[in-house]
């Protein structure tokens, strides 16, 4: 992973001028809807930075509600050179790529052991990755002929998982959190990467990989794995990143 | 058959045909076991309740005793009744805290013991299902008191916080919104829990804890919006996973009016047994018919993991099997809530019209069942001004084919449980669209030859083809090789396997005995 720095570039949100600023946003204010109710919205853009504001919307919304639309423009400003971003590191390669490396240089087949774990009961993720029929048109990990794929579905325990890995001598392991109520999926991704830790001596660990819609992919040290992807993810991405991971970089270091 | 889309009556009825010839196998079984969330129904409705103080139900405990000491295949009714009558006492709970403690053992009798077993268990579950009789007939009152929705679809929302008493206020905010049915999501994992959690809940992941003391909570609150808003405000909470009968039974007890019951759903997404499944299923249909309550059935998942055009029949099979199962059970056609979804891409050309084609013919295939229709859930990307569209489109989707019950799609579906301002929007964009287009099913007749009538033919000929597949094989080896959802379930795998039993001869199962005799 590197985290890429570009140049010092300030940009402002862009309405329909050059550097005019303008956003839109929307909001719900416990109060009934009356003129001091569009005051109040008022004074919450403006702490927002945006000034002015123009409350174009405000909806009752049963007792003691209002909803608010705001256009305005915002007086903060964007330095791009200080977006701190994981940018992908790795080639994307196509199925018969990603097959031709495993075969030639792996000369078996690769194991991935997938899994939702804790009570997350959403496999759409894991399934998207894995599953033949994959998304978006793009096929998922068990179409790949030379990888052996796993599927543990749903609410799997994290002992569960590590047996499995075990037995299936994972070469990786992908595990999807969806629900993030209480932070959830920190919680188990670090329960997981730590049951890990604890089972297995360093160079035999599988690589260990996060994925779902709210993670931050920067977080990797601070959850101990050792990748995460977010939302948008492809199969092939993982695919690709998985023969980086554990074929080629490992032969360039070696 | 009301004939927009010109469907062969001779193959409609071959269709339901091979579905009772796949399903009728999977009935058998399901008459030949039990399960011990079966007998545990069975207790609650004799009238154990609470549970210990670590929150393990009294039912749990006692058909545990029962089964360490006589197994699961009798049935529990006759050794529980025939203890309770040595003790000389008719407190079952009681009986219960006792059985838990070590100190009763159970046996299964024979002769005159058995015969006043059989007996004392007839009459104190008899007393359970009255009560179920009187919750059936008081929903009937009020809903001659304060009416039904003015319109169909109803609109079916729903609340989750985790917390009960959040959920009431906002279950009563979207009645005044608008809402005609209310369902509270359940907690993340909840399905796999093999005992029904106690008492009030402020906890839960993704959804609140379904309690018997939840859904009275709820079912009171309800109460009490629909005479505000003058019509009668429905109940909807789930009998899924392993607790499914207990489930139909507390929903019983407690008056909800709705509940989410698919025959193979626990199956393909929770990993549950497939004959556990079955097995509880079969039970809670026969409480669900007896109480009055819609079932609604899950066809809408499939098409979360499958792809909604290629896989278009195998909702059609689904619904067909739904249908005999419910029917089998009991449940009459009013009752039946047949899922299906506006799940197929919006990328896809013709996409509208396609989701025209299939929500119809579930529509003309079974014209007097309700029809839940589910929203965009697979395609909802994060942009809610695009998501907002498409749920406007699956609106006017749900008026024209004329669906029976609407569940409101939500713009930011996939990106946080709603909001309040969601919901509102999200109802706005139903009421627009119905006070706008409500009655256009009465004009909506789609061309014959038309690519619409082509399509829904050619989805049910697809689903004849699948079933006579199934046919040759047996359902159970389908759900196996993953004919649904593309899931694999064998019958000897999944979760909640081995609380199944087969009958022995002298089964007894006094619940069965009472809803059966009356079908």
């Amino acid at each position: 992973m590197s985290v890429v720095q570009t140049g010092k570039q300030i940009v402002r949100p862009y309405g329909d001028t050059t550097g005019d600023g303008m956003v839109q946003v929307s909001f719900t204010l416990p109060v009934t809807h009356d003129k001091r109710a569009e005051g109040a919205a008022v004074q919450l853009a403006n702490k927002m930075g945006i000034d002015p504001a123009m409350v174009v919307h405000a909806k009752p919304m049963g007792d003691g509600f209002t909803f608010f639309v705001v256009y305005g423009r915002v007086n903060h400003l964007v330095d791009l050179g200080a977006v701190q971003v994981v940018e992908r590191d790795f080639a994307l390669l196509s199925a018969k790529d990603v097959n031709t490396v495993i075969k030639q240089r792996l000369r078996r087949k690769l194991s991935v052991v997938g899994a939702c774990i804790g009570t997350d009961a959403h496999t759409v993720g894991i399934d998207a990755i894995l599953n033949v029929k994959g998304i978006a048109g793009e096929k998922g990990l068990e179409y790949y002929r030379e990888l052996k794929v796993t599927n543990m579905g749903a609410q799997v325990s994290v002992p569960e998982l590590v047996e499995t890995a075990r037995a299936e001598k994972a070469d990786a392991v992908l595990v999807s959190q969806v629900v993030t109520q209480r932070d959830a999926h920190l919680h188990n991704t670090r329960e997981m990467s730590a049951a890990f830790r604890e089972a297995m001596p360093a160079g035999r660990r599988p690589l260990l990989i996060v994925g779902g819609p709210r993670f931050d992919e920067t977080m990797t040290d601070e959850l101990g794995v050792d990748r995460i992807f977010g939302r948008g993810t492809t199969p092939g991405e993982v695919a690709s990143y998985l023969v980086h991971a554990l074929i080629t970089q490992r032969k360039a270091m070696a | 058959m009301t004939g927009k889309l010109d469907l062969d009556p001779v193959l409609v009825a071959r269709a339901r045909e091979l579905a009772r010839r796949a399903g009728q196998p999977v009935v058998d079984l399901a008459r030949s076991h039990t399960t011990v969330s079966v007998e545990r129904a069975v207790l609650r409705l004799a009238g154990v309740t609470g549970a210990d103080p670590d929150g393990i139900p009294w039912v749990n405990r006692l058909v545990d005793a029962v089964a360490a000491d006589v197994g699961l295949g009798h049935g529990v009714a006759v050794p529980v009744f025939d203890a309770l009558v040595r003790e000389g006492s008719t407190d079952v709970t009681l009986l219960a805290q006792k059985a838990a403690a070590g100190s009763v053992r159970f046996t299964q009798p024979t002769g005159r013991a058995a015969t006043a077993a059989r007996s004392a268990a007839r009459k104190a579950v008899g007393a359970g299902i009255r009560r179920i009789d009187r919750r059936r007939a008081e929903r009937d009152r009020l809903v001659k008191r304060h009416g039904d929705p003015a319109q169909r679809p109803w609109i079916y929302l729903i609340v989750a916080t985790g917390d009960i008493y959040e959920d009431i206020p906002q279950a009563q905010a979207a009645a005044r919104a608008g809402a005609d049915v209310i369902a509270v999501i359940r907690s993340t994992g909840q399905s796999l829990l093999d005992y029904v959690p106690e008492g009030a809940t402020r906890e839960g992941f993704a959804g609140t804890y379904a309690t018997q003391e939840n859904f009275r909570l709820m079912r009171a609150a309800l109460d009490e919006s629909s005479k505000e808003v003058g019509r009668y405000v429905r109940l909807t909470n789930y009998a899924s996973g392993l607790c499914m009968p207990e489930m139909a039974t507390l929903a019983g007890l407690e008056r909800l009016d709705m509940m989410l019951n698919d025959s193979m759903y626990g199956i393909l997404f929770r990993d549950i047994n497939p004959v556990r499944t079955f097995v509880d299923q079969r039970f809670s249909r026969q409480v669900h018919a007896r109480a009055g309550i819609i079932i609604n059935t899950g066809e809408d998942n499939y098409l979360t993991t499958a792809d909604a055009v290629d896989e278009a029949h195998t909702v059609t099979v689904s619904q067909l099997l739904n249908e005999f199962f419910a029917h089998e059970a009991g449940l009459a056609d009013w009752q039946l809530g047949l899922g299906h979804a506006f799940e197929i891409n919006p990328e896809v050309p013709e996409s509208f019209r396609l989701e025209l084609a299939h929500a119809l013919l579930a529509r003309e295939l079974f014209p007097d069942a309700p029809l839940k229709w589910m929203p965009p859930t697979k395609h909802m990307t994060g942009d809610v001004f695009r998501g907002n569209l498409l749920d406007g489109f699956f609106n006017l989707a749900g008026a024209l084919t004329g669906q029976g019950i609407l569940l409101v799609g939500m713009m930011t579906e996939a990106v946080v449980t709603p909001w309040l301002s969601d919901r509102d929007i999200a109802l706005q964009n139903v009421r627009y669209v119905l006070g706008a287009a409500g009655g256009l099913h009465e004009d909506f007749v789609p061309a014959p030859g038309g690519f619409i009538r082509r399509r829904a033919n050619q989805v049910l000929g697809e689903a004849l083809d699948l079933l006579d597949r199934i046919g040759e094989q047996t359902l159970l080896t389908a759900i196996a090789e993953g004919t649904f959802g593309i899931m694999k379930r064998p019958a000897d795998r999944g979760k909640g396997l081995s609380g199944v039993a087969a009958h022995e001869a002298d089964y007894c199962n006094p619940a069965t005995d009472i809803l059966e005799a009356a079908a």
